[in-house]
């Protein structure tokens, strides 16, 4: 594990801390990303992930990412972070090309990832430690992250001693910490039961009307991606490509309610007639 | 309100519920090893000869008696034991450490660590006495040789166990190499690495041992060993149980070490619990 910290930090550049998390005015958070290719090289041979990708979104949108296992959709969000390197093609976050681990965003991965031996208010202020934040405005702007995600009682609750639910939401805020003008998620409410999805998926609404960063949405549920989205990018099975980009024209703020509209519907079954089409769901005729 | 309360709600009353479980806790163990010494006096009451089993009774007269000659001997194993456990975790450790950051120091060293355990210690130990000579240094460097090998590899299986998403979210950070080891690498390490030490401390106490059979004018080891030529086995007894003694100290103080220091592991939860 640690050879591989040092190996993906060979090729990492110069990381730019000016904006030290203050505010996010004024940085450009919108993503480019043109005739990116990405291959594995396996035991068995190489594995083309992603094939010409062309994407743009735009700053402050919300764009989920859904397609099925395999496609590539995780990869494409790991190459916007910066974590692993295109083989072709070039990605743009603002003015900046991503060449080394994107350190002006927040990540949310579908493990919660909290540190066992720090308390709920500790793992956000991890942000602060790291980047060396002022711990004083830290401090105040987690614990009203904390509040925001009703978690406002549990600041000092360890990790064990929260339910799946909370600990998710203490990860999104450490995600948030450090007012990132961008915010990338891998299937973050994956792990989750249905009823505690459903309330995560209106927190992670709140925060974002609230904070007004861009977000980059990666799931498999296609109900999540309507709720949530400006933008549903569909991605084609493997090697992955975007087959087609809805706009969700939803009135916002949206409620759960929305969901029993039949505009919300129509979207549903657009995406599930698209990965129909593509094979990706079978179902027999009746 | 969340969908999260019921949760919330049920860890309020928690540091209540830990202490009265404790409080009615009785110390089977304890009453175990009363019984089986018990049984053990019983037996040689009923004719067991005494120069086979000593009966406890007599051990404990033969230690209480004796205490002013066991107690330099035992502080002598027991200095033996503790610069020989402090100095496999000074060499374990940092080799540990070493391994998982070099790929070359992984490959080329860490199979060669694992392969030299089939060296029987015991067989190296008047070799280091032909090359240390008496005193102290034969029998450390015979303890470093049985105790280095658990702290070595459990910290480097403990460095390695750090989640790969653990890392993505370090690097999102900006974190450096250093800020990724002493953050995030090292404190998930730490259970495993007391685990390590937990071994080493009780292995330890056997290095000391076989360093003072080999050679050695003071120590426990060196009780048995005389007692033994003089077939006096009470006297055998008595060193057997100080060593023990010695042995379970040396582990709880590590154990009470590791409440302190990862009070958040599931093992240590695990322990509270029951």
């Amino acid at each position: 594990m640690l050879q591989m910290v040092r190996n993906s930090l060979r090729g990492q550049e110069p990381k730019s801390f000016a904006r030290s998390g203050s505010s996010t005015d004024g940085s450009d958070s919108s993503i480019a990303i043109r005739g990116v290719s990405k291959t594995f090289e396996t035991g068995h041979g190489p594995i083309q992930a992603l094939s010409s990708v062309d994407l743009n979104i735009q700053k402050g949108e919300f764009v989920s990412v859904i397609g099925p296992s395999g496609c590539g959709k995780s990869t494409l969000m790991m190459l916007v972070a910066g974590l692993d390197t295109p083989t072709s093609g070039t990605i743009h976050v603002g003015p900046r090309q991503i060449r080394g681990p994107n350190s002006d965003i927040g990540i949310v991965f579908q493990q919660d990832v909290l540190l066992d031996w720090r308390t709920a208010l500790a793992n956000v202020m991890l942000q602060c430690d790291i980047r060396k934040l002022d711990p004083v405005t830290s401090t105040t702007r987690a614990k009203e992250l904390l509040k925001m995600v009703d978690l406002n009682d549990f600041h000092s609750a360890f990790p064990h001693e929260l339910s799946g639910g909370m600990r998710q939401r203490v990860s999104i805020c450490r995600a948030l910490l450090h007012n990132p003008p961008l915010l990338v998620m891998d299937e973050p409410f994956g792990a989750l039961d249905a009823l505690t999805r459903d309330q995560l998926q209106v927190d992670l609404l709140r925060l974002w009307s609230d904070q007004k960063m861009t977000v980059m949405f990666i799931t498999h549920s296609i109900s999540e991606a309507v709720f949530l989205s400006d933008r549903i990018v569909v991605m084609s099975p493997r090697p992955g490509s975007i087959e087609t980009i809805i706009q969700v024209d939803i009135e916002r703020p949206r409620r759960l309610a929305v969901r029993d509209k039949p505009s919300f519907s129509h979207y549903v079954q657009q995406v599930t007639d698209i990965f129909k089409s593509l094979g990706v769901l079978k179902e027999d005729e009746l | 309100m969340s969908v999260d309360t019921a949760s919330a709600d049920a860890i309020k009353p928690r540091p209540a519920a830990i202490v009265s479980r404790r409080t009615f806790e009785p110390p089977y163990a304890l009453i175990t090893l009363i019984i089986l010494i018990a049984l053990w006096q019983l037996a040689c009451l009923g004719g067991v000869p005494a120069f086979l089993l000593p009966a406890p009774y007599d051990i404990a007269k033969d230690l209480f008696s004796h205490a002013a000659y066991f107690v330099p001997h035992a502080w002598a194993t027991m200095l033996v034991v503790i610069l020989g456990f402090v100095a496999s975790a000074a060499v374990g450790l940092p080799l540990a450490i070493a391994l998982s950051y070099s790929r070359l120091l992984n490959k080329s060293l860490y199979p060669l660590i694992v392969g030299s355990q089939v060296v029987p210690k015991v067989a190296i130990a008047p070799l280091m006495l032909a090359w240390f000579g008496f005193g102290l240094t034969p029998k450390i460097a015979i303890v470093i040789a049985i105790a280095f090998f658990p702290v070595v590899i459990n910290s480097v299986v403990g460095l390695r166990s750090t989640p790969p998403q653990m890392i993505y979210l370090a690097h999102s950070m900006g974190a450096n190499l250093w800020q990724i080891f002493w953050r995030f690498c090292l404190p998930q390490a730490l259970p495993s690495i007391l685990a390590g030490m937990k071994m080493a401390a009780v292995l330890a106490v056997i290095g000391a041992v076989v360093g003072e059979f080999v050679g050695a004018d003071a120590g426990l080891g060196y009780i048995i060993l005389t007692a033994s030529s003089n077939f006096d086995i009470t006297r055998q007894f008595s060193a057997i149980i100080l060593l023990s003694a010695l042995g379970m100290v040396f582990f709880w103080l590590i154990e009470a070490l590791e409440q302190k220091v990862i009070p958040w592991h599931v093992s240590i939860r695990a322990e509270r619990r029951t």
